[in-house]
């Protein structure tokens, strides 16, 4: 059978809906339309069966309650109420003042958490911000190192976006339960993907995304923990409020019926998937690696995700191969397109070059990801980066025996 | 982003890659007048070389290795291509802006015809340089 191109390699950025989830939403567009809020008609009971069932899919997912789940928009929210929420709940001084509490996170996370606890900072909160080692990860021990006596919440991701790498999130889950510290997690990545469960991994708060696992934009949930402790957040959006006055909003009916169904197929067929994509995972890295030097395979070779994989190619700049790969469809940490000339903060966060993030790809498989589009990425990927090798100034003086960090570069 | 076919066909078919010889080689040329400009970390570094006939004074080959964007590697492409028969002084009136017209590139891009430019300053001046020449002479000066 012929390839279908461009063929898609970047669902660490979103993914396809699977067919599943479409059939199980559409019922909730048109027939079973009504509000969850409805209490006294059918229409309403029909559409709140369909949410319940998709929290119990929800929770069940993540080894949690059903009660402790909050359906939002997605991680973008879901992270910004759990970070803001739970800072402003547990403020050891009120807002206009100073020192209203310490916050623990990382300087690689997302920018939906970044940007949330920058602007906790503004307003009078501390944070820490833990620059990570070479291979990414996040350890207990530097949790441990960043944490002082007024710490009230630490956020740190499960696995990070660009590069998949996976952090000692049960073990720093302990040392925050032992501590008394609220433990949030960014589970974007990983929840779907690799088995979660909240009691065991001493987690408090989880956010993590439909889109992300074969379910719909515009929907996903945070986990908030009702026992042991019993977590308490301050809500953003007030209103009717619905999800226990977590969330106020009508509810998104056919996205939450999505989002469970979405869930409900992850827990089935995760372990499949991931084995599955760590093997064709392995054979593109070690097929591009034999057929290109000076080429790094960033983050941590061991803990990270399965189906996540961040290149540098050396002397090729990221954008400019994504042009010559125009029938794969990835992103690159090469911040090009952005008028800033600033490659990807994470890889810079590892102390990569920047010439080295300006040259990096990040493909990311999928469930329908195939042996075929693996052999043709091979192939694609490793016929551009010679062809722009030999277009490379930088690629000639590394074959003169040039040291690149020796030259004086105009910068402009 | 959605480039102009313009940027497209100098991407996939640059004109004139290469350079004279290894770096040392062009440096004791004296017919050869090289420009290395932009940095790594800036994720742009075009090296354009111009070879010129002593004779007429006249740009008679140039060529371009560079590591960078599509939009860079098309300026710099279409750079060497303008500068071919051209004098020096002709060559110092090239100007991005013109580069930016006849690729169509896009606002975020036009630091690449920046750089294009200041490329094909680099090299002339290398090239007056090295034959004791003044930087710039009072027809293109402005």
């Amino acid at each position: 059978m012929a390839l279908k191109l461009p063929i898609y390699m970047d669902h660490a950025a979103t993914t396809p809906c699977d067919p599943r989830v479409v059939e199980a939403m559409l019922p909730f567009f048109t027939e079973k339309f009504g509000n969850a809020g409805s209490r006294n008609h059918r229409f309403g009971w029909e559409a709140e069966e369909g949410v319940d069932a998709a929290r119990q899919h929800a929770a069940a997912l993540i080894g949690a309650d059903e009660k402790c789940i909050i359906f939002t928009s997605g991680s973008t929210e879901s992270n910004n109420l759990a970070i803001k929420g739970a800072a402003y709940m547990y403020e050891k001084a009120p807002a206009g003042s100073r020192s209203r509490g310490h916050i623990v996170s990382c300087i690689i996370e997302h920018k939906a958490v970044l940007d949330p606890v920058k602007r906790l900072v503004k307003e009078g909160f501390d944070a820490t911000f833990i620059e990570p080692p070479s291979d990414g990860v996040i350890t207990a021990d530097m949790v441990k190192a960043a944490m002082r006596d007024d710490t009230i919440l630490v956020t740190i991701m499960w696995a990070n976006n660009e590069i998949g790498t996976v952090n000692e999130v049960r073990q720093i889950g302990a040392l925050c339960k032992q501590r008394g510290v609220l433990f949030h997690t960014d589970a974007t990545q990983w929840t779907g993907k690799m088995p979660v469960n909240v009691d065991a991994d001493n987690i408090d708060l989880l956010s993590w995304s439909g889109h992300k696992i074969y379910g719909p934009k515009g929907v996903g949930a945070l986990y908030v923990r009702r026992q042991r402790p019993r977590v308490r957040l301050q809500s953003l959006l007030d209103g009717g409020g619905q999800e226990r006055g977590f969330r106020s909003g009508t509810l998104n009916v056919p996205g939450i019926v999505g989002f469970g169904k979405a869930c409900e197929i992850a827990k089935a067929e995760m372990h499949r998937d991931a084995e599955r994509l760590s093997h064709l995972r392995h054979r593109l890295e070690t097929e591009i690696t034999a057929r290109l030097d000076s080429c790094a395979i960033n983050g941590h070779r061991e803990k990270r995700l399965p189906h996540i994989t961040n290149i540098s190619f050396g002397f090729v700049e990221g954008e400019g191969l994504m042009m010559a790969v125009k029938n794969i469809a990835c992103s690159s940490g090469s911040a090009c397109t952005s008028a800033s000339l600033e490659p990807s903060y994470v890889l810079k966060g590892l102390g990569v070059g920047d010439e080295l993030a300006h040259s990096s790809l990040r493909l990311s498989l999928g469930r329908w990801t195939t042996d075929e589009q693996i052999d043709y990425a091979i192939e694609e990927i490793s016929k551009a980066v010679k062809k722009l090798r030999t277009m490379s100034p930088l690629y000639d003086m590394h074959k003169e025996g040039i040291d690149l960090s020796k030259v004086e570069w105009a910068h402009h | 982003m959605a480039y102009g076919p313009k940027i497209i066909d100098h991407y996939e078919n640059p004109r004139n890659v290469g350079n004279f010889g290894t770096q040392e080689q062009m440096k004791s040329d004296t017919r050869i007048g090289v420009g290395l400009v932009g940095a790594p970390e800036c994720g742009d570094v075009m090296q354009l070389s111009i070879k010129v006939d002593p004779a007429t004074g006249r740009i008679q080959d140039a060529k371009f290795k560079t590591f960078g964007c599509g939009s860079a590697i098309a300026s710099s492409s279409l750079a060497t291509e303008w500068l071919k028969g051209k004098t020096l002084d002709e060559g110092l009136a090239i100007r991005n802006t013109q580069i930016v017209e006849e690729l169509a590139l896009p606002p975020v891009k036009i630091h690449c015809s920046v750089l294009a430019e200041d490329a094909i300053k680099a090299a002339i001046s290398d090239y007056r340089a090295k034959n004791g020449l003044p930087a710039e002479t009072q027809a293109a000066a402005h």
